[in-house]
């Protein structure tokens, strides 16, 4: 314990009094944050961290892991066998539902217009373990033994056997923090099912409501309307089933309706999810507008700027390719072009506002 | 028991971290107190030349790393918890433990308005009443805390 001890006579013997360092470490600890916040310039040292702490984490957690692995090993030969029964009845009925899932996929080809299926949003899952850990008092946050060592990326999707999880956070080596949809700092831009409104989930901290706060006091929502993701905001593939809509207070007086929905994803009960790694080019995945919100995904590869046009489902990633090929390389040779005919009084200015 | 508490305060700290990252059910963990603040305050109270602000920022950035949303952000509140412990050592020190308590309840107030307000600057805002429970159960298991860590270590005086 060299670093906090010190042996000498005068009570603040070491660096001055104690208002002083006082003054010195809160100095330090602003210039931390303040670089921290700056995401990329302390991405590394969080990286290094999210390795340092796994080790802890993990032995924190192994009493709890261990007493459910000797719940498993010692359970009994009948609630075995029950568990085995409904998972056989639950394999069989979804192995019926995608039987015709090839036959849907043509046909929805077909009503398209397309000549092949187009190939399904999901790429890759990976199966991932909730290490069972404290990340913050009244935050909602999980970690997950899957890190950069499996592919992990900051913000990707993560789902369970029901619904939307989160997104990836913090990511290590071995291990990343979900951020949940449920946490207060989550937005999920969301798809009322029925009607096809557009709207944003926001977390409320509670695990079992997200809160719908942009829903104008006419727009057409009921109690038992189902959410889906919209595939706006860059992170989560449209069309995963969301939550459940439980409650709407409409106020006379207030512009905006108060409406609260269920998540279909046992965020609580959860002891495994599911990591998704989505089609780039696929017409349900999300859509790429924000570069800047989604560095390390494969925004960068893919410069699909211009929205796609007025049917989204029309444009296969075979046909999307070449006309944003050509986007791209038309801006650099038309630009300067243009700008001087355009101002010609000024250019010296115009440089740098062009790129 | 030896001369120096080095070894005492890293054991205390170890578990107090330990217990802050074991998981609860959610009712209860809105409950638990802030240990690792309570251990950095005893130490900084009893023994003020051997722990002081260092040990409260070290132990403040090891909470950061685990549970924070913003790095530093607990190594500052919790230095600042350390600071008035070292300051007012001898005036806390001589008060019994119930008068102690409502001390403690204030010092983790501040340190929970720090949080609250450093969360709010940097983006991260949790403005649930609940965030305050904790000062309050830190309060109330500070006697119990002291007298236990009062039997690893006693400073010769």
């Amino acid at each position: 314990m060299a670093g906090f001890g010190t042996r000498s006579g005068s009570p603040y013997s070491r660096g001055g009094s104690p208002g002083f360092r006082f003054t010195l470490y809160a100095l330090v600890s602003i210039v931390i944050m303040v670089l921290d916040q700056r995401m990329d310039l302390l991405e590394r040292a969080r990286y290094v961290l999210q390795a340092l702490t796994y080790p802890v984490e993990v032995a924190v957690n192994s009493p709890v892991a261990g007493w459910h692995w000797l719940q498993r090993s010692f359970a009994a030969r009948a609630s075995l066998e029950a568990e085995n029964r409904s998972l056989r009845t639950r394999m069989r009925t979804l192995e019926v539902r995608t039987l015709r899932f090839d036959a849907l996929a043509r046909q929805n080809a077909a009503l398209l217009g397309l000549r092949h299926a187009v190939p399904p949003i999901a790429e890759r899952w990976l199966p991932a373990d909730i290490v069972d850990i404290e990340l913050g008092r009244l935050r909602q946050r999980v970690l997950i033994d899957r890190g950069t060592r499996n592919g992990v990326f900051r913000n990707q999707a993560v789902l369970d056997d029901y619904g939307v999880v989160g997104q990836t956070m913090h990511v290590g080596p071995w291990s990343a923090d979900v951020l949940l949809i449920t946490d207060p700092e989550h937005d999920l831009p969301v798809q009322i099912a029925r009607t096809g409104f557009r709207t944003i989930a926001v977390g409320t901290g509670d695990p079992n409501a997200l809160a719908l706060p942009y829903l104008p006091a006419n727009a057409d929502v009921k109690v038992g309307d189902e959410l889906v993701t919209s595939g706006l905001g860059g992170v989560f593939p449209a069309g995963y089933p969301v939550g459940r809509i439980t409650q709407i207070h409409r106020g006379s007086i207030q512009p905006m309706n108060q409406v609260i929905a269920r998540p279909f994803a046992h965020l609580q009960t959860d002891r495994a999810v599911m990591l998704l790694w989505f089609r780039p080019g696929s017409p349900g995945a999300p859509a790429q507008k924000h570069p800047p919100q989604l560095p390390t995904g494969t925004a960068g590869a893919h410069p699909l700027a211009p929205p796609p046009p007025a049917p989204p489902l029309c444009t296969p990633a075979a046909a999307g390719s070449p006309v944003a090929g050509a986007a791209a390389s038309a801006p650099p040779s038309g630009a300067p072009a243009a700008k001087p005919t355009v101002r010609p009084l000024k250019p010296v200015a115009s440089p740098p506002r062009t790129p | 028991m030896s001369t120096s508490p080095g070894g005492a305060i890293f054991k205390s700290v170890l578990v107090a971290l330990l217990l802050t990252l074991v998981p609860l059910p959610s009712w209860l963990a809105v409950a638990r107190p802030d240990l690792l603040v309570l251990v950095v305050f005893y130490w900084a109270i009893q023994t003020p030349r051997s722990a002081g602000i260092g040990l409260g920022w070290v132990c403040g950035l090891l909470l950061d790393a685990f549970q924070g949303p913003v790095l530093g952000e607990h190594a500052l509140a919790v230095a600042l918890v350390a600071y008035l412990g070292v300051r007012e050592h001898q005036r806390i020190r001589t008060k019994p433990l119930m008068q102690q308590s409502l001390v403690v309840l204030a010092v983790l107030t501040l340190y929970q308005f720090v949080l609250w307000a450093i969360d709010g600057w940097s983006g991260h805002p949790l403005t649930t009443p609940l965030r305050w429970v904790p000062a309050f159960t830190g309060a109330l298991v500070w006697a119990p805390l002291a007298g236990a860590l009062a039997r690893t270590y006693r400073p010769r005086t």
